[in-house]
């Protein structure tokens, strides 16, 4: 069943992009689209029914050499079986989508075949994630990571006749590299002092790596931190964190179904998928686990900044998407990967559904993607304002406060912030509730901009905007269902009691009784930290802790990890926040685009050096041009021109000039002269040897 | 059959003989017939080789299908294949059918043509198969002569700058590569190489004009051969020729120099150097990694800002390269498995990117980069070809580049972790340089005038690249089917070097106390 989910995305695309010509069209997308449903069902199947515990299957030897190991192979846990429907659901709706979106695209010419090749790398994006989330070694993985990197790569640059588009295409896979870079050095420093690059292999080893010290670099480290570091720059590129995040805005330059599947749901999210698949070095790892909550919570903030300015609406999106992953890797950061995977989970569905949703708009508007040509869109298409209605109220945390009744987004960014609490950075915490305000403004100024308000812009396209056919629809609507419903029906399992946790990922729990309290007394760690527990236990209503060892389960949580219970047992007000701030950002935006709409240009008018700020994203494409790209290309020049023109081959005419007088003397015609010169340069070289061979042999 | 190897080997020199000796005239059909005797003798040669293929035992890590005769003047002439060099003598043989058929356009001289390229082939399969130090100096300087033919006569319109370039780096290598073989002989007594890998050469310091060599005789052997070795490879900064021997050479030689000639450097360093110099090469190790990870920053920053394709593929290659020098001198097994198949896997995707460029010249008739754009729109099947093996060029995992870089970069982590950092950031370079190259030529809207007609692959060009988008593939999904047979025999040479050095430590720590 898990070879069919697998390798089901792989035959439509083979069939769908090269088989068009035999089958037709439609036919050809159907099949892709067909088979991207069966694995999407069987997905939800494995789901259900898995029972926490691991399990291996063996495809395909891949490379060895020497005591490297590896093999094409499925490990199947529960990070893999959460993975599996995202990618699953998410893309077979996208395919469903996409009949209608790609439909009679403007941008090519009416007898040109463009939907086969669209459908096929949607596809073979498909397969190349769940290769990437299926992988039971860290050379897989890097195979699924590169492989959905060529995907997005081909998806970006899918109008390939608009300069921008293969600009923004090639700019998305070279970031990708130089994370790239840092995750390949971490495999090899894995297998150096692991001699494995397996997960299994890699997590027993793990707490010895915490006691290792590598020489790298400049210096010795201890070696758990660099390895998650130099893991987590990879993530960096891979979800678009601050630094490595320049991509990620100019992807939308890609058809917007891309968008939604790609660098909304699942491609952008494989880092966090990476923090939380090495939870077992991460969590030995305290100064690397440091910087990721301290870079997540960073570029939770900048996004959002940025976010507040931006009017193109799948650019919002973009940098709303951004600013969310750096949620995640808080969470992932602080030690709760559930919470992490929980905010992965719930967001797949209510962001691919706010990207589908911005789609039906441009669709409606005939491929306008500027908000301030919008407004009063909701009588014009009714079905598609209620589905970005219920993705704002998931993206911005409506819920009731103190319960566990609310849309998605309410119970997983709330879990996130309040394990930011309990981790201990404020700096974090008061970052990601700064973020939430500013979350709830964006999404609500996009909501207001777009349906709300008078009709701007260009009149004819507005007087024929029309709703989008029932294959755009549907998806909205099923993921709608994703986008109300998943946090309650599932927190219990991500981020319930730690039994609860503890058995949906299949992770060892133990009861903390009396035993562990001699245990923990024999410790000589001071007494302090017995009576800590002691209160803690008996404060708390629950009575487990996390009792695997790294590799057992899904992931691992070390024992002395608290942060599920302290988040449980946050204060109130801390509870509250979020909610707070989703209010605060609301009020904002009702006050900026309904109640005041002037308001927002006075604004940038009278604070414009902010606005310029923000609106160019803090200037990083710039700033990175003129520290990275301009000089490589000097620096290539000069190598070019200097180093190899003037050094090197000027040195060789100077020996040259010694010698070819004496050469073409010897040849007599320059023409082909050093032909003869080196057959008879050879020849002499034979002679010598023979004759020094013979008398040798005769001595 | 005792004699597989040299009869693979001299198939095409036969079929050169024939066509030199009983094709007359220059007329449409002669040349028809040189092309598809040509065509002919390496396909067969092919053939003949998948015997040694499937004979081959994997297990063992000697030498197999040895021929031993004697020879004129004492000397001998003896022939075998190890793990190492039989997958060799298969590129040979597997590429020379799809360079002839790359060929099959020309229309100067068609004979001597064929005839270059099918004593090349001979002389190209000779030194992977050669077993005595003396067949091989004959096999790989000779090789040289054909390659300077090709480039001299069916070069383009520099082709004596260049074929002059090529001659003045080769000469001098060739020269001390000779010094150190009389040497080798004077001090072993043999010129056979199983004897002379069994040998052990003096590795004493002692003092040259008040320099101190460390490792002695070894060092001073090792860089006499180094200087012939590096310049084949070619190493930073002696590659310069090859940029302009690309650029001057007619696409089937450019396709055979990336594919095979550059690999005789990485033979030699594998075949001689490391095992026979091992104190050596372990003194020189540092030098020759720091080199290879500078080759690859520095030839991949080249290679961003070059304006002719086949510059541009040259200097990708010589970056390709240096992961190949880098691997091998880690001397550890996964350096050198990945280097040997870094160079297998560079035979096929280096050669497909020439023959890219080729398909293109020949339409067009200039590599300028400036002069195409937008051909997807009119070579959609060339526009995916292409694609493919940019992206094996860059190393993408799936691929069989990806599996040579990985290998030698995770080598060189265990022995040097800045060489693996530096050259790591060739990963990146190479996806700039590469899809930067694609965009120009092939991606966005098909404006220029000049190539409003152009059409797309034939079904000949189709059929050229099909063998090696499935190699490519197959080793990148599949590449136990080259480690499992280089595995045994690389594994004993790391072994030898390790008790080599281990003993020369040991013995230096004696005379030290």
């Amino acid at each position: 069943m898990e070879l069919t989910i697998l390798f089901a995305p792989l035959v439509g695309a083979i069939l769908c992009g090269f088989g068009w010509r035999a089958f037709g069209e439609t036919a050809a997308m159907s099949i892709a689209t067909g088979l991207l449903f069966l694995s999407a069902l069987l997905s939800w199947v494995v789901f259900l029914t898995f029972d926490g515990v691991t399990e291996q299957i063996q495809i395909l030897r891949y490379i060895e050499s020497g005591s490297l190991s590896t093999d094409w192979s499925i490990r199947m846990d529960r990070l893999t079986a959460i993975m599996l429907i995202v990618i699953t659901t998410v893309s077979s709706l996208v395919h469903l989508y996409s009949f209608g979106y790609m439909d009679k695209d403007p941008q090519w010419k009416d007898d040109e075949s463009y939907r086969p090749r669209f459908f096929a790398y949607l596809s073979f994006f498909t397969f190349a994630m769940l290769m990437l989330v299926t992988s039971d070694n860290l050379v897989q993985m890097f195979f699924g990571w590169e492989g959905v990197g060529v995907a997005s790569y081909l998806l970006i640059g899918f109008y390939y006749r608009k300069p921008s588009a293969n600009a923004a295409a090639i700019k998305a896979f070279v970031v990708n590299r130089v994370g790239d870079f840092g995750f390949a050095l971490g495999i090899f420093a894995l297998f150096f002092l692991t001699d494995s690059i397996r997960f299994d292999d890699i997590f027993a080893a793990a707490p010895g790596l915490a006691e290792t010290q590598l020489s790298f670099l400049w210096r010795e480290w201890n070696a758990a931190n660099v390895i998650a570091i130099l893991l987590f720059i990879g993530a960096m590129g891979k979800s678009a964190q601050l630094f490595l995040h320049t991509w990620l805005p100019d992807a939308m330059e890609g058809p917007t179904p891309v968008s939604a599947l790609i660098h909304a749901a699942t491609m952008v999210t494989a880092g966090v998928f990476l923090v939380c698949r090495m939870s077992p070095v991460m969590e030995f790892a305290p100064e690397a686990q440091m910087f990721i909550v301290f870079l997540g919570a960073t570029t939770a903030f900048y996004a959002a900044t940025v976010g507040l300015v931006q009017t193109d609406i799948k650019r919002v999106i973009a940098y709303s998407t951004c600013s969310q992953l750096g949620y995640m890797f808080v969470a992932a950061g602080v030690g709760m990967y559930s919470a992490a995977m929980f905010h992965l989970f719930t967001h797949a569905f209510f962001k691919a559904m706010l990207f589908l949703g911005a789609g039906s708009v441009i669709h409606a508007m005939h491929h306008e993607q500027d908000m301030t040509n919008y407004g009063g869109l909701r009588k014009k298409i009714p079905y598609t304002f209620a589905a970005m209605l219920i993705g704002t109220l998931a993206i911005t945390g409506v819920g009731i406060p103190l319960t566990h009744i609310g849309f998605a987004g309410f119970l997983s960014k709330d879990a996130i912030i309040e394990s930011a609490f309990a981790g201990g950075t404020s700096y974090a915490f008061w970052l990601l509730v700064i973020a939430a305000t500013m979350t709830s403004f964006y999404s609500w100024r996009l909501i207001f901009l777009t349906f709300f308000g008078e009709p701007r812009g260009n009149k004819h396209t507005h007087d024929h905007a029309h709703e989008s056919p029932m294959v755009m629809l549907i998806p909205l609507g099923v993921l709608s269902l994703g986008a109300i419903f998943a946090g309650m029906l599932w927190y219990n399992s991500f981020f319930g009691h730690v039994d609860q946790v503890g058995k949906f990922y299949g992770i060892p729990v133990a009861e903390v009784g009396a035993e562990d309290h001699a245990e923990a007394g024999e410790d000589d760690t001071a007494e302090l930290v017995t009576e800590d527990q002691a209160d803690v236990v008996a404060e708390a209503e629950h009575h487990y802790a996390f009792a695997g060892q790294p590799g057992q389960g899904a992931l691992y949580m070390a024992p002395d990890n608290h942060v599920l219970d302290d988040a449980h047992d946050a204060p109130v007000w801390v509870k509250v926040s979020p909610f707070v701030a989703m209010l605060i950002g609301l009020l904002g935006a009702l006050w900026f685009y309904i109640w005041n709409p002037t308001l927002p240009g006075r604004l940038a008018e009278s604070q414009r050096p902010i606005y310029l700020f923000l609106k160019n994203k803090w200037y990083f494409d710039e700033l990175y041009d003129v520290i990275f790209v301009r000089p490589a290309k000097w620096i290539g020049r000069q190598l070019w021109k200097k180093g190899d023109g003037n050094v090197i081959d000027g040195t060789l005419n100077g020996v040259a000039l010694g010698i070819v007088p004496f050469l073409t003397r010897l040849s007599g015609r320059a023409q082909s002269g050093y032909i003869f010169t080196y057959a008879f340069a050879m020849v002499i070289g034979i002679a010598v040897l023979i004759t020094w061979v013979t008398l040798g042999g005769a001595n | 059959m005792d004699n597989l190897l040299s009869i693979t080997t001299f198939i095409p020199a036969l079929a050169a003989l024939i066509l030199a000796l009983f094709l007359r005239g220059s007329d449409a059909a002669a040349q028809r017939n040189a092309k598809w005797v040509a065509m002919f003798a390496t396909t067969a040669t092919f053939l003949v080789s998948l015997f040694i293929l499937f004979e081959f035992d994997p297990g063992n890590p000697g030498f197999q299908f040895v021929e031993q005769a004697d020879w004129l003047l004492g000397l001998q002439y003896k022939m075998g294949v190890d793990g190492i060099s039989v997958l060799f003598v298969m590129l040979t043989t597997f590429m020379m059918p799809l360079v002839i058929a790359a060929s099959w356009n020309v229309e100067s001289r068609v004979k001597e043509y064929m005839i270059a390229f099918l004593l090349l082939e001979t002389l190209m399969l000779g030194v992977f198969m050669a077993l005595d130090m003396v067949l091989f100096y004959l096999f790989f300087e000779a090789g040289l002569i054909p390659m300077f033919l090709i480039i001299g006569i069916w070069g383009g319109a520099n082709r004596i700058y260049a074929s002059f370039k090529f001659f003045l780096y080769t000469f001098l290598g060739s020269v001390l590569m000779l010094v150190a073989m009389v040497a080798m002989f004077s001090d072993a007594g043999t010129t056979d190489i199983v004897l002379l890998l069994n040998h052990e050469f003096a590795y004493g310091t002692f003092d040259v004009l008040g320099i101190q060599i460390v490792g002695g005789m070894q060092t001073l052997m090792f860089l006499a051969f180094f200087a012939s070795f590096a310049v084949k490879m070619p190493m930073w900064p002696v590659h310069t020729w090859l940029p302009d021997a690309h650029v001057q050479a007619p696409t089937a030689g450019s396709v055979v120099l990336a594919a095979i000639l550059l690999k005789m450097g990485g033979y030699g360093f594998l075949r001689f150097s490391l095992p026979m110099f091992p104190v050596g090469s372990e003194v020189l190790a540092p030098l020759v990694l720091w080199m290879s990870a500078i080759a690859i920053v520095y030839t991949s920053l080249v290679a961003l800002v070059q304006e002719d394709m086949k510059k541009l593929i040259a200097y990708s290659s010589v970056a390709h390269m240096g992961f190949v020098t880098m691997g091998i001198f880690t001397a550890n097994q996964q350096g050198l498995d990945g280097a040997i198949f870094q160079m297998v896997s560079h035979g096929f995707i280096s050669g497909a990117l020439f023959l890219c460029v080729g398909v293109i010249y020949d339409r067009m008739h200039t590599r300028e980069i400036d002069a195409y754009g937008g051909l997807v729109n009119r070579m959609p099947a060339y526009a995916l070809v292409f694609l493919f093996f940019t992206m094996a060029n860059v190393g993408l995992p799936g691929t069989s580049g990806f599996v040579g870089e990985f290998l030698t970069l995770m080598g060189a982590f265990q022995v040097n972790t800045w060489v693996a950092a530096v050259a790591t950031t060739g990963v990146i370079f190479s996806a700039a340089y590469a899809l930067w190259l694609y965009r120009r030529v092939v991606l966005g809207d098909l404006i220029k005038e000049s190539l409003k007609a152009i059409t797309d692959m034939t079904r000949r060009e189709k059929l050229i690249f099909a063998p090696l988008v499935v190699m490519t593939l197959l080793l990148g999904v599949y590449p136990a089917l080259v480690l499992d047979i280089i595995g045994p025999s690389v594994s004993a040479l790391v072994n030898n070097y390790d008790t080599a050095t281990a003993a020369a430590a040991a013995a230096m720590q004696v005379v030290g106390n």
